[in-house]
């Protein structure tokens, strides 16, 4: 380093040791200002995607069921401008996903992930006296594990054990608690169509979400269709992509090609993404009021420097430093500290990062963890930016002041 | 003195703004040759010290003008006038006025570098010779805090000619001096003058004394040039 610029790091560095006790201050506050905003963004990030994840991996990324957004147009509707029509029963029956196996076979042409059938149904269990509503889903255990994580989340069992014996049912574990059921015990399932049969219980699931296991039940397709009371019927294709992002255009192309209603995981969960944009506002807009709040620091020591460096600022002038240069060093004085604050915080932000992923966390909707977080260089980067923005703006303010000074009136005062 | 003058004054003015404007200084015409020793004198308040800050183009005339070296200099900006200060004039002040976080040998330094005339490795060793040619080559890496007042005032001068410049302007520079001090800082603007050709040095003062040593002798009262 040469020149001016060597003269104005070498003043400023020398005015900041000058002033450790203030400068260390300073330093303080940006760097817990830094750190806190990096751990602040790790924890809550963190727990968004794994609280995410948790859902995302718990069921399909697309959810293609045999309802249309649009009910379709009568035929006497599309021949008379008004239609009464009188004598009509509703259909008991659900109506199904014509031909699933031929769409299936279409989806897999192009789709960028895999795709399974299986068919929703609402039933009791009931066991030894007790009975709670649940949602029984018939699956294909040989095309499930390529659309969801079932089969990692079976308990004593895996998804094959359906075959094991007729009428075979995996009970969610909450669900198995609430009615008491254990591994080998024969369960009644009634379906919402009066259908019952008896079920043998051959494993558990275990999703870690408690809404998830403590109403689902597994059991094969065909038993879901005779629990319906419909041969064939397949009322939900289950999909997953490899992009988990992809899900909302995907889902918008099967519905285009199918008709079908195809609901991806981020149409699903609408509310809580929205939820999860304000909760980031809220973060980002907490973070940097504790980077501005730090920055007054960074302001204050830099106004007392200035205020104090007054004569030796006129005596830099009378030599012949110009204004800019004089702004220059303190402006630099000011990244200094933020630089300084910006490095201790990035380490402090990273040791609370990893000091909260020690804490055990307990939530009443999933099974006990530790604290999920995220390590992103991007949170870094934004606290950094902000931190040393800040301290900028902070010293900008007295740096023009001091660089305004006119050296004649100090020299003639202190004469 | 035949030679063209060094710094030059013409109908120099200068008003204090204010609810009561103050004539500090009013049509001043003078001019400094190379070489020559020039005291400026005058009461308190008489406006000697303001004359020698615009003729040092730390202060701007109200009206009239000054020339450095020939070249005029009103309608330059601030950045152009530090330039112009920084390459050709050096200041003495009555109080050293040096950096109190840095050594002798830093303060001495400073202009140099700013200016960046010499190469980044030739100053160090530059401003080392100037502070021996004053006798305080042991006293380099001492803080001002650690001088004696003669001690400081000397790294003030030899700041002031750490860039080599035409003219050094020093303001009332024994005043808060001993006796012993005083006539070592008078031996040393002697010297300069005698040694380096061409180098003029304007004093301002009320020692009697020291102004009978100058070449030339200005005396302000009100403002205005009058017989001493």
């Amino acid at each position: 380093m040469n020149g001016m610029l060597g003269l104005i790091v070498s003043i400023a560095q020398t005015h900041i040791r000058s002033r450790l006790r203030q400068t260390l201050v300073g330093v303080m506050g940006v760097a817990i200002g830094v750190g806190f905003s990096v751990m602040m963004a790790a924890l809550m990030e963190g727990s968004q995607n794994d609280f995410i994840t948790q859902l995302v991996d718990s069921l399909p990324h697309i959810s293609v069921t045999d309802e249309r957004r649009e009910p379709p147009r009568q035929p006497a509707d599309m021949v008379y401008d008004a239609t009464e029509i009188h004598g009509l029963t509703t259909l008991q029956l659900r109506p199904g996903i014509k031909n699933p196996f031929a769409i299936m076979a279409a989806l897999e042409g192009w789709l960028p992930g895999a795709v399974a059938p299986s068919v929703q149904s609402k039933a009791v269990i009931r066991f030894a006296g007790r009975d709670t509503a649940a949602s029984v889903v018939g699956i294909d255990p040989k095309r499930e594990p390529n659309v969801s994580k079932l089969s990692t989340q079976i308990r004593f069992g895996t998804l094959d054990s359906l075959y094991k014996t007729s009428n075979a049912i995996i009970l969610g574990d909450g669900l198995a608690k609430k009615v008491g059921a254990r591994i080998g015990n024969s369960v009644v399932v009634t379906a919402g169509t009066g259908r019952t049969i008896s079920a043998n219980v051959v494993a558990f699931s275990h999703a870690g979400v408690t809404q998830i296991d403590d109403t689902q039940a597994y059991v094969l397709i065909k038993t879901a269709q005779i629990l319906a009371g419909q041969t064939g019927l397949v009322n939900e294709l289950r999909v997953k992509t490899r992009d988990v992002m992809q899900a909302r255009a995907v889902a918008a192309r099967i519905e285009a090609e199918t008709g079908y209603k195809a609901t991806s995981w981020q149409e699903a969960h609408e509310d809580l993404l929205s939820a999860f944009q304000i909760r980031n506002f809220i973060m980002y807009t907490v973070v940097s009021a504790i980077l501005m709040v730090a920055s007054f620091g960074t302001y204050n020591i830099i106004s007392t420097i200035t205020h104090e460096k007054t004569r030796d600022i006129a005596i830099l002038k009378s030599l012949g430093f110009p204004s800019h240069v004089v702004r220059r060093i303190f402006v630099l004085e000011s990244m200094m500290i933020g630089v300084m604050g910006l490095l201790l915080g990035w380490m402090f932000g990273y040791l609370m990062t990893f000091a909260m992923t020690l804490i055990e966390f307990k939530s009443p909707f999933m099974d006990a963890t530790h604290l999920p977080v995220l390590y992103s260089p991007r949170h870094y980067a934004i606290a950094g930016l902000v931190a040393l923005s800040a301290s900028v703006i902070a010293g900008y303010f007295p740096a023009r002041k001091a660089a305004a000074v006119q050296p004649v009136d100090i020299i003639r005062g202190a004469s | 003195m035949s030679a063209s003058p060094l710094i030059e004054a013409r109908g120099v003015t200068r008003i204090l703004g204010g609810e009561v404007p103050a004539t500090l200084i009013a049509g001043v015409d003078m001019a400094v040759a190379p070489g020559e020793f020039l005291a400026i004198t005058g009461p308190s308040g008489s406006g000697k010290s303001s004359l020698l800050y615009m003729l040092g183009l730390l202060d701007v005339p109200t009206s009239g003008e000054v020339l450095i070296n020939g070249r005029p200099t009103a309608k330059l900006d601030e950045t152009a006038r530090a330039r112009l200060r920084l390459e050709t004039l050096g200041f003495v002040f009555q109080f050293h006025f040096l950096l109190p976080e840095f050594t002798a040998l830093e303060n001495v330094m400073l202009p140099m570098r700013a200016l960046a005339r010499l190469p980044a490795d030739k100053i160090a060793p530059r401003a080392k010779e100037i502070l021996d040619s004053l006798g305080l080559a042991d006293h380099a890496h001492k803080r001002p805090d650690q001088m004696s007042g003669g001690q400081r005032q000397r790294v003030a001068i030899a700041r002031a000619l750490s860039n080599d410049p035409l003219v050094i302007l020093a303001d009332e520079p024994t005043g808060n001096l001993d006796t012993a001090s005083t006539k070592q800082v008078l031996d040393i603007l002697r010297t300069m003058i005698a040694g380096a050709a061409g180098k003029s040095v304007v004093v301002v003062t009320h020692d009697l004394g020291l102004a009978a040593q100058a070449d030339r002798r200005i005396n302000i009262v009100d403002g205005r040039i009058s017989a001493p």
